[in-house]
């Protein structure tokens, strides 16, 4: 799905897209010729031709860490993480965007890793749960569902500590009904969310968080 | 998911020129719904032109109007003071649909374009003439308890998704898109249309036109407005029923009103009749429940969705109350 580059050193990276570049140069000119001269042109045998070939250069920074890769279009951002930096700690649940396991932080932001693309995330910042702690100091959050039993499988965790964060960087953890409220992307089928709750309360008003 | 070549696209003219060259191509931008979509196979597209890059982000204050760019996420549409300010019914309905994280991904524009979420849709192995024209409806004699019941047809009964659009409709907006040959402008009312004998398709955008922006034309709709969601679950579900009201209330009377309904058609169900009906009537009880009657003429269930009969009006007049007691 996605390899990356054995050694970061700049000149292996130009290498890498100088390939790319030899690869899909004819691609990229076939499809921005102007129509009257690509009607002489087999359509489907540059897709076909794209579909084989094509792994688009991809720099991403991941939890402070640069990483220049190859990957298909097709791999999420989701299975970028877990299957390519080997950075399991994000879930795949329903892998539909419909139980927030996989929520991560795209340039501040909390979004669901499984309906993301990573080639659409050129020099994007991700932060995923792995990111959140210094050395083995915990993050706040992460302390706070230890202290509030906030899990009981722990498998949505991740997705709701990562959530939990934004949810009070956002301005939206005023209230038990608005944390409800602004965490129901994130399922727990255990039922933990009394606890959850309970979490992200004590984090809101410990004021800790910058 | 199958593979498909993905392409940047740096301007309009050249998104649109790219997908006028492959009519399979499909745009992508937020992605929340068409990659769902295409890892079902129920979307199969070779080509993806991405125009996340392109400058249709900016919400501003035009003359008379609010002008919202298609790329505009829903989380920021949302929380923008300007559209809390001048269209709270926005607000309030866009807060209700999906999930913050999903809001945070979703722009205007996708959610415009989003597909039902009927079940026979989604399921391959399922006949559905939306997704493969000719196969049948599963949905009409099946498990249909999310489905239409105003403006159906023997062909599909399935609901339009969106909670944004519930608000866009009863605002009377303006969608703004850009073609091959040039700009044009569809009114709201006129987007999204009902299955009819080709469900396939879902509104009256050409595969070669891009959606650039939506414009609300200034009202007078400021405080008395609710957006009522009645769900299976408090949050995050998709509408049983929806109700967009917005009232001006001048004296206790309604100047004017603003009805649309989520969840009970193929299209935002703009509700003029009971709009009507309301105009210089005192804002009471009796004259919502008669509203709301109106509004029932021509509903029919399915079976399972029969209960949508009830709710409906019973949920229009709890929407004018409560935006009548703001």
């Amino acid at each position: 799905m996605a390899i990356e580059d054995s050694n970061n050193t700049p000149e292996d990276n130009c290498n890498s897209r100088r390939d790319f570049l030899k690869k899909s140069g004819l691609i990229t000119a076939l499809a921005f010729t102007p129509p009257s001269l690509v009607a002489a042109t087999d359509q489907k045998w540059e897709q076909r031709l794209a579909e084989y070939f094509e792994t688009i250069p991809l720099s991403i920074e991941v939890n402070g860490k640069k990483h220049n890769l190859q990957v298909e279009p097709r791999t999420t951002l989701l299975d970028l993480l877990r299957e390519n930096l080997q950075l399991t700690g994000t879930k795949k649940g329903c892998d539909h965007g419909q139980c927030g396991a996989c929520t991560v932080h795209v340039d501040g932001s909390r979004v669901l890793s499984c309906l993301t693309l990573a080639a659409m995330q050129q020099n994007a910042h991700v932060t995923t749960i792995e990111g959140l702690s210094t050395g083995n100091k915990l993050h706040p959050m992460q302390e706070a569902f230890i202290k509030h039993d906030g899990f009981q499988c722990g498998y949505c965790t991740p997705g709701q500590i990562m959530s939990g964060v934004a949810c009070i960087r956002e301005g939206h953890a005023n209230s038990r009904e608005e944390i409800s409220e602004y965490m129901s992307g994130n399922i727990c089928r255990c039922g933990a969310y009394n606890n959850i709750v309970d979490a992200i309360t004590e984090v809101e008003e410990g004021g800790k968080l910058s | 998911m199958k593979n498909f070549q993905l392409v940047r696209a740096s301007t309009t003219a050249s998104a649109v020129a790219t997908i006028a060259k492959d009519p399979t191509a499909r745009f992508i931008a937020g992605g929340t719904n068409l990659i769902d979509l295409m890892k079902k196979r129920v979307a199969e597209p070779d080509k993806l032109i991405d125009i996340t890059g392109l400058d249709l982000k900016k919400i501003e204050q035009l003359d008379g109007k609010i002008r919202i760019g298609a790329l505009a996420k829903n989380s920021h549409v949302a929380e923008d003071k300007l559209i809390i300010k001048k269209h709270p019914l926005l607000a309030l309905a866009l807060a209700a649909g999906a999930s913050q994280q999903i809001r945070n991904m979703a722009t205007v524009g996708g959610n415009m374009l989003q597909r039902t979420r009927c079940p026979y849709f989604y399921n391959t192995d399922m006949p559905c003439n939306k997704r493969q024209p000719g196969s049948g409806c599963g949905a009409r004699e099946g498990f249909n308890r999310m489905h239409a019941i105003f403006g159906a047809s023997d062909k599909c009964i399935a609901v339009h998704p969106s909670d944004m659009c519930i608000a866009l409709a009863a605002l009377d907006a303006v969608v703004h898109v850009e073609g091959p040959k040039g700009s044009r402008q569809i009114p709201f009312a006129g987007f999204h249309r009902l299955p009819g004998d080709m469900p396939e398709k879902d509104n009256t955008l050409e595969y070669n036109e891009l959606i650039t922006a939506i414009e609300i034309p200034d009202n007078d709709f400021n405080d008395n407005v609710h957006y009522l969601k009645v769900r299976d679950r408090s949050s995050y579900a998709f509408a049983l029923v929806s109700v967009a009201a917005a009232l001006d209330i001048k004296g206790g009377k309604v100047i004017d009103a603003r009805l649309a309904l989520g969840g009970v058609a193929h299209k935002p169900w703009r509700l003029l009749e009971a709009e009507n009906d309301l105009k210089g009537k005192p804002a009471t009880n009796e004259n919502f429940k008669q509203a709301a009657q109106l509004a029932m003429q021509g509903a029919k269930g399915y079976g399972q969705n029969n209960f949508k009969l009830t709710l409906t009006p019973n949920s229009i007049v709890e929407a004018l109350a409560i935006a009548a007691s703001k």
